[in-house]
């Protein structure tokens, strides 16, 4: 485990010397000093449309996690199948806003694109979370139902009660997410709380931005108490009326995005020019087409990525591994505790997006704004999973006294192990992010991918996306195989803590 | 020679034809019977015949082939026969009444399960009603099993059994894991429903006590077959500890 650390912090460093982290806005300082005076003075009564925007975020979260668990759940059922487990990868390794690149031009700036570009990753990670809680559950009460019975039978009276716990926290955990994919979306401008945000930020609003920010902390906050199981169905009902005002969907741009605008240039080009939008198959203008995205895009930003990536992976590390004894209870009292686990709630609710906006706009686009917010987002999530399981851990009266001891040899021996299973496990999420932070101005795919839809070079957009899920199920296989080979998981955590691994 | 995979499920391709059960009220016939899980012999030429009515008690060592023959009785009559299973095999989320009800979950179609399931019917609240006045529990009928004391879930197994019907109770170890008042009430409940019982027991003086026939198992053949009168303290030294 230390080997394989060590590996991944040199890795780290290799990156560092070729990552462009240079500050490029002339005055930084000031500027956070006008963000500050903003977040004290928060001003949310004079933004109109703001409560629309609300409305809209929730209802969008509401429909996107209705139609994602409903799509998961039948998925899992099979996720045996390899075809099945393959396409639910596929599906979740394309990050939210991309899937709202691809709908943008099929259904245009409408609700239908938000609530699908929310449920179709969630889909496929609701199919392997629900089907890993089932393999992983006790199965001798299915065991004891009669040989016979339907297989649908015994798993509503062998299975499902088993598992429903879980299930339930690790969807309502999910529906806290799509609260923020969905406040996200609206920096590519859909009508949710991210457009008002991205505004106000644009035009120098901080005390208006602060306002968005803090009433969407107390949306998360107030979840728990409204989404309960019996009660959701309710919402989820008015969601759909009312984004179904707007719905719009056409089968004919569906399918003409599908067999024409997304296929290589060369292909339709013969029928462009001669106007009967013919497609034809030049296979070598095809290749020639292919490897000069790949070579002026496709590389760049794939080096990117990764540099990105393996950057904000060790940093995160080392920000989870310094921090989560502020939240534990055997290095800090009740008070420290509780401060602690304020900050890193507050840090693992803000989205890794709009911290990397606020730090853009503050530093310029390099790679040092995206560090820092992947880093902060998710160190605060492991940091929490870490303080959570190190509390588990039992002292023994001798213990040593002085923390730094206590830390070394007794807690960090033994909860490292799952901290860097958790660790591994973010890695896929990471890159993701790192991808789709290029939309900022950082040359990681987003930004070629940002790029080409703005062209509107489909084909070209389409391509890099391909390209950029084939990495991410690439780092998936590589983090499993990484977790089997050091003999690490992540069980033995609580639900709550099987929820913030994705 | 039969084979078993380690699913429990037996293939049968023995070359000699089932022997014909010559007396009406004979239930079960083995002749000389092997079953093996993948190269492991479990069981090794069992010869055995178990009449209608009998209270049997398979004891033994562990390893010795009590789980593998009660899963063979099992087999040559799944229809008839209920399995006792220890209380891990109750679904700890649902209630009493559910965790009998999966008893004949294969009896009916998979919306009246759902319904059910979702609230009770009443027709199946009035055939349940009657199994929890033979376990002495009315009260908890919706309680959650989870709630419950060891011993309690113990009944709550015993009762889907019951519920489940058929001529023939079998019971892996049903008390192996409650205290032994408790374990007395409940197998006082398995020998009383009337049925032919076949059960394997970790404790002698349980199957002294309850059994009319014991049959000792070791290392998967028959060592003794006797009426439990006639079962010697030599026998059971014998089979404890030379096994």
């Amino acid at each position: 485990m230390l080997k394989t650390s060590l590996i991944f912090i040199g890795l780290a460093l290799a990156a560092l010397c070729l990552a462009d982290l240079e500050v490029t806005t002339l005055h930084p300082w000031p500027e956070l000093g006008r963000m500050i005076r903003g977040m004290a003075a928060p001003d949310l009564l004079s933004l109109p449309g703001i409560w629309r925007a609300f409305v809209n975020t929730v209802a969008f979260a509401l429909c996107g996690t209705f139609l994602g668990v409903a799509l998961g759940v039948v998925l899992a059922f099979f996720f045996e199948f390899t075809p099945v487990r393959l396409f639910c990868a596929f599906i979740r390794a394309i990050h939210e806003i991309f899937w709202a690149f691809i709908f943008l031009p099929i259904v245009g700036l409408n609700p239908t694109c938000g609530v699908l570009a929310i449920a179709i990753p969630y889909a496929g990670i609701f199919a392997k979370v629900y089907a890993e809680i089932r393999q992983e559950s006790d199965q001798r009460p299915l065991q004891g139902t009669p040989a016979g019975s339907a297989a649908l039978s015994r798993f509503l009276y062998g299975s499902l009660p088993v598992i429903y716990q879980d299930v339930k926290h690790y969807t309502a955990y999910r529906f806290e997410c799509a609260l923020r994919s969905s406040a996200v979306l609206g920096f590519i401008g859909l009508p949710t709380l991210g457009f008002h945000l991205e505004t106000a930020f644009r035009e120098g609003h901080y005390a208006q931005a602060a306002a968005i920010l803090y009433a969407f902390y107390l949306l998360i906050a107030s979840v728990r108490y409204w989404a309960k199981p019996r009660f959701i169905l309710i919402p989820i009902v008015f969601a759909f009326l009312f984004l179904s005002k707007e719905i719009y969907f056409s089968v004919d741009n569906v399918s003409r995005f599908f067999t024409y605008d997304i296929l290589p240039w060369p292909m339709r080009r013969q029928g462009m020019l001669d106007g009967s939008r013919a497609i034809a198959f030049p296979w070598q203008d095809i290749g020639a087409w292919t490897l000069a995205v790949l070579k002026q895009e496709g590389v760049e930003g794939v080096w990117n990525t990764v540099i990105l990536t393996q950057i904000a992976l060790a940093f995160t590390g080392v920000l989870a591994l310094m921090s989560f004894p502020l939240a534990c209870v055997h290095f800090m009292g009740r008070i420290g505790r509780r401060l602690a686990h304020g900050v890193l709630i507050v840090v693992r609710t803000t989205p890794e997006f709009i911290l990397a906006y606020v730090f853009v706009q503050l530093w310029g686009p390099s790679m040092l704004p995206a560090v820092l917010a992947i880093a902060l987002h998710n160190g605060a999530i492991l940091s929490y999973l870490g303080s959570q399981n190190a509390d588990l851990v039992e002292l023994r009266v001798d213990a040593p006294q002085k923390r730094n001891n206590r830390y070394l040899y007794e807690i960090l021996p033994r909860v490292y192990g799952q901290f860097l299973a958790f660790l591994f496990y973010r890695w896929e999420v990471m890159m993701r992010e790192s991808a789709i932070l290029g939309i900022l101005g950082i040359y990681t795919l987003g930004f070629f991918i940002d790029s080409a839809f703005a062209d509107h070079k489909l084909d070209k957009a389409i391509l890099l996306i391909l390209i950029t899920a084939v990495l991410n199920m690439g780092i998936d296989t590589v983090s499993q195989v990484i977790r089997r080979r050091l003999k690490i998981s992540t069980k033995l955590v609580t639900s709550s803590g099987l929820g913030l691994m994705h | 020679m039969e084979t078993v995979s380690p699913s429990g499920k037996s293939s049968m391709n023995s070359p000699t034809p089932i022997p014909k059960i010559k007396d009406t009220d004979c239930l079960f016939e083995l002749q000389h019977v092997n079953v093996s899980y993948g190269q492991n012999p479990a069981l090794r030429d069992i010869t055995l015949r178990i009449r209608e009515g009998e209270t049997v008690a398979v004891i033994g060592p562990s390893g010795a082939g009590k789980s593998t023959l009660l899963n063979r009785l099992y087999e040559m009559r799944s229809d008839d026969c209920a399995f006792v299973h220890q209380q891990y095999a109750l679904v700890p989320q649902l209630s009493v009444f559910h965790n009998i009800y999966i008893g004949r979950l294969d009896r009916r179609a998979t919306w009246y399960n759902l319904l059910n399931l979702i609230r009770p019917r009443q027709p199946v609240i009035d055939e349940v009603m009657p199994i929890l006045e033979t376990l002495g529990m009315n009260e908890k009928i919706s309680a959650r099993v989870g709630a419950l004391s060891g011993g309690q879930q113990q009944r709550v197994a015993v009762g889907r059994a019951m519920y489940r019907g058929g001529k023939v109770l079998l019971a892996d170890e049903p008390v192996s894991s409650v205290d032994p008042l408790q374990g007395e009430a409940i197998l006082d409940l398995i020998v009383n429903t009337g049925k032919t019982v076949i059960m394997a027991l970790h404790s002698v003086t349980f199957a002294r006590r309850f059994a009319k026939r014991i049959i000792g198992l070791c290392a998967g053949r028959i060592r003794f077959d006797l009426p439990a009168g006639q079962l010697t303290r030599e026998l059971i030294d014998e089979l404890y500890l030379t096994c």
